[in-house]
């Protein structure tokens, strides 16, 4: 198939960006959609132009470095699928598809469709862990878990930290990936101890990075490729309260 | 130079104790004299970046994803094994050592298999502290499930995300870490060499991948855990990004790299669907636990739909070949059984390169749901590959390259030819002998990191007494130089020829004359197209943009450029072991019945080469491999 491409390029985090246009031709449906860029990047790179820019590393949905807005919709729309994942096979012979990087102020471009998320790391640096050091941890099998517990504490650490929530959100709410690793340790017995802290923390830190407040419009669930359950926002949202109200 | 690999005496399930009370330690207070230097943020880099800073040691961590946790570590599927015996079923720390030696083919180094299952259970309870999500049995407790090459249950595992949820422990207790201030964290930011100053390794230098610049980097020891070569082959499972770069530049400077020839060809891959394609997809081999793998008995039947074979007219291969651990023999066995029978013109799909990998069995059994709980996100994963429905239809795999055993030769400290450089995980050669069981890649890089090298390390420190050196020092700057001319001849050479497209001509004549099986003839012929084709890559490389600003072809280039060199080693290893052992399989040495022959009394040894200059032979070196505890047998699977 032969398709149009509408592409943000911008040189870097200062200079303003634009579309520009590519014809991406003989696209198989067995390609996946960053495939089809690396065909269209081969044809840049031939003429001895600039490449697109656009970050990638596992190409199997799990390492969280991909993020394109695809027809304006994050990861392009299909559910529980990253970009990396996506296939040709969801496209036809002629269309057109605009591709732009996530956008929001907590995530500058850096070039064309990349864009630094590092506010995310800073966020887990708040407070996203269980405090324990290497060594002098208890048996495995001195704290039971109960499957429930563990499969849904599961479901929230599922989150690849791509962005996307942040992307689709009208707000740029970082409040779903926030939610699903407060969720993650603070359902488990071992987050426990630092359950009240953690929330506050990364909540603060949230706020701190400029990411908006959320308005559970659930966008965000709807383009998760993980689809993280917006119940999780719920759940930060009491532990948040429980820990405000005390005062800690 | 001999190569000490400073294994410890006694018996061996006393070497570890003993030698951690031999190693001399470094006082509380005087740690944060220390730095170190830690490059890749995967399970060992991660591990051991947090381990280190918590025990006092200023560290700085680099990779060159946007993030410490996007490193591939997270990509594993199956899960990490533990001499636990929480199944009741006979485990023990000396069964899980053995398990590994005999999957490795005899040829690791038994001393540090045996440490390895030591402190497998020390894993176990490190993550679970941390929060690590493990799968659970009703009653609460951890769940397991077996894996191949084994024949109890030692597999821990979450869901089909272990390396994920493994990977973000790490990250979580470095991001911690990071945030007491103990550790500086560098993302976005490669290592392009090593510093190494009156023969220690003091540092290293590295370019910001978004502002271009290139940096000086000085401590008192470095840490490479960089991960393996898989993406030499230029289509492996290995994420775009993975490369040799830090590994083979530390060989430039002197740090051995040993058994470079042993490479893991990974029988349950996605097949290849066409030129463009830009890696190949692992689906977890735990879906060997329950799928059942076959092609037709006769070649006409392949291009019929699997359903109208009849089950008198499959071939169960793994099932017929190895009865006692049928579709779980090892890796390296069941993808050399899947190539012979595609080789014999029984392949299924496209160009008849694929085997079935059927759930037909396993739902009527199981029920449907609990095929779905099991592998649910595998299936899902391959209908958005392939399109297909593995409910309806049975899986199509094929072999492809997934793990490298070789690397950086490390003494039994985890260190290597180069006092103060340190390699970890993957990156080093230790562990896995000729061929890695799964579920062990998440245990050594663990292993290394949490639990061996922050002992090793204070070793090296309290022992030599390293001097100090500045990243000011004349040996940073030019190594800083080497790296802006190797830069610049990159930009400069506006050949015709993209990286890309020189890279999977690389691979491809790899896959064919390196790969599942290699001979005599086919290694002479790659060793002397290697050299053409990188001649051709510095005369005709076509490289866009500037060296001072983000530049991904430049980034990728340079990776490339270094795969070229190294994929020479690769062939000249491969050549020399005139025997066939684990992922190694030359043709010529083979047993009646197509098993792999070993050579135990010539090719017992690890190869180690040491670089020698550009254009020169490399020179081998051998460290015997002497089994005290274990026989030398041959592996058998039947």
């Amino acid at each position: 198939m032969n398709l149009t491409l509408r592409v943000w390029r911008q040189k870097n985090a200062e200079a303003p960006g634009h579309f520009e246009t590519y014809e991406a031709r003989g696209v198989l449906e067995d390609m996946s959609f960053l495939e089809m860029l690396d065909v269209v990047n081969e044809g840049i790179l031939e003429r001895g132009q600039e490449p697109i820019a656009f970050d990638s590393d596992c190409r199997e949905g799990i390492c969280g470095m991909c993020s394109l807005v695809i027809n304006g919709i994050p990861h392009g729309g299909h559910r529980g699928t990253a970009t990396c994942q996506l296939h040709m096979r969801h496209f036809k012979d002629g269309d057109t598809i605009t591709i732009e990087p996530w956008r929001a102020k907590a995530f500058p471009v850096l070039k064309d469709l990349v864009t630094n998320r590092s506010a995310f790391d800073r966020i887990v640096q708040a407070g996203g862990f269980v405090s324990v050091n290497t060594g002098g941890t208890p048996d495995g099998n001195c704290i039971p878990v109960a499957k429930t517990v563990a499969d849904k504490s599961m479901d929230a650490a599922a989150c690849i930290g791509c962005g996307a929530c942040v992307a689709a959100c009208k707000n740029a709410s970082a409040m779903l990936f926030v939610a699903a690793k407060a969720s993650h340790l603070n359902l488990l017995p071992q987050g426990k101890a630092e359950k009240d802290q953690r929330a506050l923390r990364m909540v603060e830190q949230m706020d701190a990075e400029g990411f908006g407040n959320c308005t559970v419009t659930g966008s965000c669930e709807a383009v998760c490729p993980k689809e993280i359950s917006l119940s999780f926002i719920a759940k930060l949202n009491r532990d948040f309260g429980i820990a405000a109200l005390q005062g800690k | 130079m001999p190569l000490d690999s400073k294994i410890p005496s006694g018996p061996l399930a006393a070497k570890w104790d003993k030698h951690r009370f031999d190693l001399k330690l470094v006082n509380p207070a005087n740690k944060r004299k220390f730095d170190i230097i830690v490059v890749g943020s995967g399970l060992a880099g991660a591990s051991a970046a947090a381990s280190l800073a918590e025990l006092g040691y200023k560290v700085k961590c680099f990779c060159f994803q946007d993030s410490p946790r996007r490193a591939h570590s997270i990509a594993a599927q199956g899960g990490i094994n533990a001499a636990k015996n929480y199944q009741n079923d006979g485990d023990s720390i000396y069964r899980l050592f053995y398990d590994t030696i005999k999957g490795g083919d005899f040829r690791a180094r038994e001393a540090n298999v045996y440490r390895l299952a030591q402190v497998s259970g020390n894993i176990i309870d490190q993550c679970v502290a941390q929060g690590v999500p493990f799968a659970r049995e009703y009653g609460g407790l951890l769940a397991n499930r077996s894996f191949g090459g084994a024949q109890v249950s030692r597999t821990f595992y979450a869901r089909g995300q272990t390396g994920q949820q493994l990977l973000l422990g790490a990250y979580q207790a470095l991001c911690r870490q990071i945030g007491l201030g103990t550790v500086e964290m560098h993302p976005r930011t490669e290592m392009l060499d090593l510093v190494v100053i009156d023969g220690q390794a003091k540092g290293i230098v590295t370019r910001n991948l978004v502002s271009g610049e290139i940096g000086s980097h000085a401590a008192d020891a470095v840490v490479l855990a960089t991960g393996g070569y898989g993406n030499v082959f230029f289509l492996s499972t290995n994420a775009k990004g993975c490369n040799v770069t830090a590994t083979w530049r530390a060989y430039k400077k002197g740090a051995f790299f040993a058994n470079p020839c042993y490479t893991q060809i990974h029988p349950t891959c996605i097949p290849v669907s066409g030129e463009h394609q830009s890696k190949l997809t692992l689906m977890s081999e735990s879906l060997r636990n329950d799928g059942r793998v076959w092609v037709p008995k006769r070649k006409e039947d392949c291009p019929k739909a699997a359903s109208s074979v009849p089950e008198a007219d499959r071939d169960y291969f793994l099932e017929r070949k190895y009865p006692s651990f049928g579709n779980l023999a090892p890796r390296d066995i069941s993808s050399r059984s899947a190539k012979e029978v595609c080789d014999e013109g029984r392949g299924v799909g496209p160009g008849g390169l694929g085997v079935y990998l059927d759930f037909a069995d396993a739902i009527r059994r199981l029920g449907l749901h609990v095929v779905q709980e099991r592998y649910g996100n595998l299936f899902d994963m391959y209908e958005k590959i392939t399109g297909e429905n593995a409910y309806q239809v049975p899986m199509r795999i094929y072999p492809a390259v997934h793990y490298t055993m070789g690397g950086s030769w490390v003494d039994y400290n985890l260190m290597s030819t180069l006092p103060g450089l340190f390699v970890i995980g993957e990156a080093n050669f230790s562990d896995h002998g000729a061929n890695r069981l799964g579920a062990s890649a998440l245990m050594q890089g663990l292993a290394d990191g949490y639990f061996v090298l922050p002992y090793t390390i204070g070793n090296y420190f309290a022992g030599t007494r390293p001097a100090k050196v500045a990243a000011s020092h004349a040996e940073f700057k030019r190594a800083e130089e080497n790296v802006r001319q190797l830069t610049n001849k990159l930009l400069s050479i506006k050949g015709k020829r993209t990286p890309t497209s020189l890279h999977r001509e690389l691979g491809k004549l790899l896959w064919e004359k390196c790969g599942m099986a290699r001979n005599e003839a086919g290694l002479k012929e790659a060793l002397k197209r290697i050299p053409e084709l990188r001649d051709e890559f510095w005369k005709n490389v076509n490289v866009t943009g500037g060296g001072g600003e983000l530049n991904q072809s430049l980034e990728y280039a340079g990776r490339v450029a270094d795969f070229m060199e190294f994929a020479e080693l690769l062939c000249i290893d491969a050549l020399h072991r005139s025997e066939s052992c684990g992922g190694h399989f030359r043709e010529e040495f083979q047993t009646p019945d197509g098993e792999a022959k070993r050579d135990d009394e010539n090719f017992a040894y690890v190869a180690a080469w040491e670089y020698q200059g550009p254009a020169k032979a490399p020179s081998l070196h051998k460290e015997p491999l002497v089994y005290e505890e274990v026989h030398m047998s041959t592996r058998s699977y039947k």
